[in-house]
């Protein structure tokens, strides 16, 4: 069965049936399915967010009415969040590259690999059955009482959804955390791992941490609803602040598994294109190990309105502080790796520029909002809705395509052209803060969430906001066109397209099936450029 | 697709350099799993302490309407079959597959007999109008006995969920073991199967006094 792996082979070609992807075990190929199943869900998401803009262009609700509306912008949270945001960077890029940049052969479990990708698909296609029976109107959070006893939604069935891809996103993260420990080719030492590694290994906590608990939470919530236990109905002496308590504690953290692999792609693209080795490796490698812990230490600063002690309230609020650390401790050591690097300015460096600007912003906006003060201000405004796309869209987004362009030859063996990602990666910053900027300040000015209608003085900030997701939509169609077409007219990518150091790079373009012909020996520190 | 299976006999997979690999990456991975099922019960262990922190004396009430003897027999019978899973697992390590058989058939005699006490239990609960909803009939605080009770199905249910998942992948083992596929090389499915039934075990043991043997030490008020 074992052949010889020849510069032909690789592994697209090995098998073109069906049958050879749906039940691969192959990680790149898992990742692949994972590259359209994301994407698929990331239109529907876009869809619905481009119905709450054009609803949201003039000040009276005449385009749908509320309860549309407020089914339009929970559904747009829940595939968001759940189906795009959370797998994107792992379950892609992740699972293509982990085993390559340790030098295995696979993941530590193949077929549980597979298994998270049908969860996944099941999981989403609960979801859309739901929403093509009518959709769910509880915003993505599921606040009981609302959600366990009122509201005549789909809500049990999207529940069944997201519990089920909730262990998709379990078994990623056991998986990663085993192959790092136990799968790293000879001379890879902790040290000598890539930071998209450690980053991915600290996704990983978070994921086998958090996730079981959402899990736990929304089986209350629909044991309440269907079989009429009673555990945060107030009416049988329940709490439903504790829903609040369970479901942040997870769904806090989970803006950790958002934007720890996008942090971790950073580092990759930062020291390839300055030609020089990370500043302070260590340091940005604890720093992902301390957002992750940090992480799960502050859910209490979503409650602050929810009838939390004051001393809680700045217990929590100090926490939330504390991430800033970490974060800081990155974003210092990238710009420390620019200085005196050569620097070159190809696609997916403009992405870090661009992610840098809009991590930025998101971060010290999230400053304001762990001020007690400022935060009951702007509680449910616009304000919160800004500051958390600017971390989780503009951070995640921008990494993803930042790092889905740079490892686009290794994946498919091609190039795509480079002009067109160019003026695509600077379309989507332009628009991406168009849309999400005027936000901030309709918020700061009063502009609450979630209704479909507002005060006509608002209507200046809200047509900005439309034209920029129209620019955004705009610059995020470009990629889908020309690296589409790179597959089928790209010049062959070589091995190393980009001169980056790393294991991935020492293999073909396209990888064959089992990832390098001879098992590698490390012998060099980690981004070792030279300099 | 190349199976690694399909060029003989090995055990091994194909993404392994040696079965010792293997073993560590399968052990870790379980007790990884094992520690998001510490989370996923962990949720409703929150949720129990924080209403027996508000309703002291309604948990206590309504945990007098426990059976402490079929608790009590119940909990005798796991921790039993924990002794049975660890001398099958035992029999593995000794390449004793008459043993391993044995050992693994037994496990599940017992799993099955705490399910079947269980289901007693929850058919005395039904006819005594314990079971949260409409028919609901408590003497003295009993909306906060109802949560006690919401609690105890959800939990013991959850739990009961667990037992069956093990029972299952006993099942398997035994056939397994039967069939000859165990070594004192190669066992690793017999050994993480084991930390499973362990910890469904375990939470049995936090389950048994916070749910029964609440107000029993003989200290009450």
């Amino acid at each position: 069965m074992e052949t010889a792996v020849t510069p032909h082979s690789n592994y697209l070609t090995d098998g073109y049936t069906l049958k050879s992807w749906l039940l691969t075990r192959d990680h790149k190929r898992i990742g692949l399915l994972y590259l359209i199943s994301v994407t698929g869900f990331f239109l529907l998401g876009a869809i619905f967010a481009g119905l709450i803009r054009a609803e949201l262009l003039t000040p009276a609700g005449d385009l749908v009415s509320s309860d549309t509306y407020n089914r339009l912008f929970t559904m747009h949270g829940v595939v968001m969040v759940f189906f795009f945001l959370i797998p994107a960077i792992p379950s892609v890029l992740g699972n293509f590259l982990l085993p390559l940049m340790i030098g295995a052969k696979d993941l530590a479990f193949p077929r549980i690999n597979l298994l998270s990708w049908y969860l996944y698909t099941i999981g989403g296609l609960f979801t859309l059955w739901a929403l093509v029976t009518g959709g769910v109107d509880t915003g993505w959070t599921f606040y009981t009482p609302y959600s366990s006893a009122f509201s005549h939604s789909k809500v049990a069935l999207v529940i069944v959804g997201i519990f089920i891809n909730g262990f998709s996103s379990i078994l990623t993260g056991l998986n990663f955390i085993v192959t790092v420990h136990k799968m790293r080719a000879p001379g890879m030492t902790w040290f000598r791992l890539p930071l998209f590694v450690w980053a991915h290994y600290a996704t990983g906590l978070v994921m086998i941490l958090g996730t079981p608990v959402i899990a736990i939470t929304l089986v209350m919530v629909a044991a309440e609803r269907l079989l009429g236990l009673g555990i945060f109905d107030p009416k049988l002496g329940g709490d439903p602040v504790l829903f609040q308590h369970l479901f942040w504690f997870y769904s806090h953290p989970a803006v950790y598994i958002m934007i720890l692999p996008a942090l971790g792609i950073m580092s990759e693209l930062v020291a390839a294109f300055s030609r020089k080795a990370i500043f302070g490796y260590k340091f940005v490698a604890f720093s992902s190990l301390a957002i992750a812990v940090f992480g799960f230490l502050v859910w209490g600063h979503h409650m602050f309105v929810s009838s939390e002690s004051v001393y809680s309230a700045m217990a929590f609020s100090l926490l939330s502080f504390l991430v800033a650390i970490p974060s800081a401790v990155k974003v210092f050591n990238w710009s420390a790796t620019m200085y005196k690097g050569s620097i070159s300015f190809e696609a997916p460096m403009l992405y870090v520029f661009g992610f840098i600007g809009l991590f930025l912003i998101g971060g010290l906006t999230g400053l304001f909002l762990a001020a007690i003060a400022v935060d009951i201000h702007v509680t449910d405004t616009y304000f919160v809705v800004a500051h958390f796309h600017y971390i989780m869209v503009g951070g995640t987004i921008m990494m993803f395509m930042g790092g889905l362009h740079y490892w686009w030859p290794k994946i498919f063996g091609k190039l795509y052209n480079e002009f067109w990602a160019k003026v695509a990666a600077v379309t989507i910053f332009l628009g991406f803060n168009l849309t999400f900027f005027p936000q901030f300040i309709v918020g700061y000015l009063g502009m609450p969430r979630r209704y479909h209608a507002y005060p006509p003085e608002f209507q200046l900030w809200n047509i900005l906001s439309t034209a920029g997701a129209t620019l955004l939509a705009v610059g995020y169609a470009m990629p889908a066109i020309y690296l589409a077409a790179s597959l089928f007219r790209g010049k062959p990518a070589p091995a190393n397209p980009w001169g980056a150091k790393g294991l991935e790079w020492e293999t073909s373009s396209p990888p064959p099936t089992h990832n390098f012909e001879t098992t590698p020996v490390v012998t060099e520190p980690p981004y070792n450029y030279g300099k | 697709m190349t199976d690694s299976r399909a060029q003989g006999p090995s055990v091994l997979q194909h993404h392994f350099d040696n079965l010792g690999q293997q073993f560590e990456a399968s052990t870790l991975g379980m007790w990884l799993f094992l520690v998001t099922e510490i989370l996923f019960f962990g949720g409703l262990f929150t949720a129990y302490m924080v209403y027996r922190m508000q309703y002291p004396e309604a948990f206590a009430e309504a945990s007098h309407h426990l059976d402490i003897v079929l608790g009590g027999v119940n909990t005798a019978v796991l921790i039993g079959s924990s002794l049975t899973v660890v001398l099958a697992v035992r029999g593995a390590q000794l390449g004793r597959r008459n043993q391993q058989v044995l050992f693994l058939v037994l496990t599940i005699l017992l799993g099955t007999a705490f399910l079947g006490i269980k289901a007693v239990e929850y058919g005395h609960k039904f006819a005594d109008h314990l079971v949260p909803g409409p028919g609901f009939q408590f003497e003295g605080d009993a909306p906060h006995a109802q949560l006690f009770f919401s609690l105890y199905f959800v939990m013991t249910g959850l739990h009961a969920v667990h037992m069956i998942v093990g029972i299952g992948l006993m099942a398997v083992m035994a056939v397994w073991a039967w069939r000859g596929r165990f070594s004192q090389a190669y066992h690793t499915p017999v050994e993480i199967s084991g930390l499973y039934w362990h910890f469904v075990d375990i939470v049995w043991i936090f389950l048994f006094p916070l749910l029964y043997l609440i107000d029993r030490h003989g200290m009450a008020k």
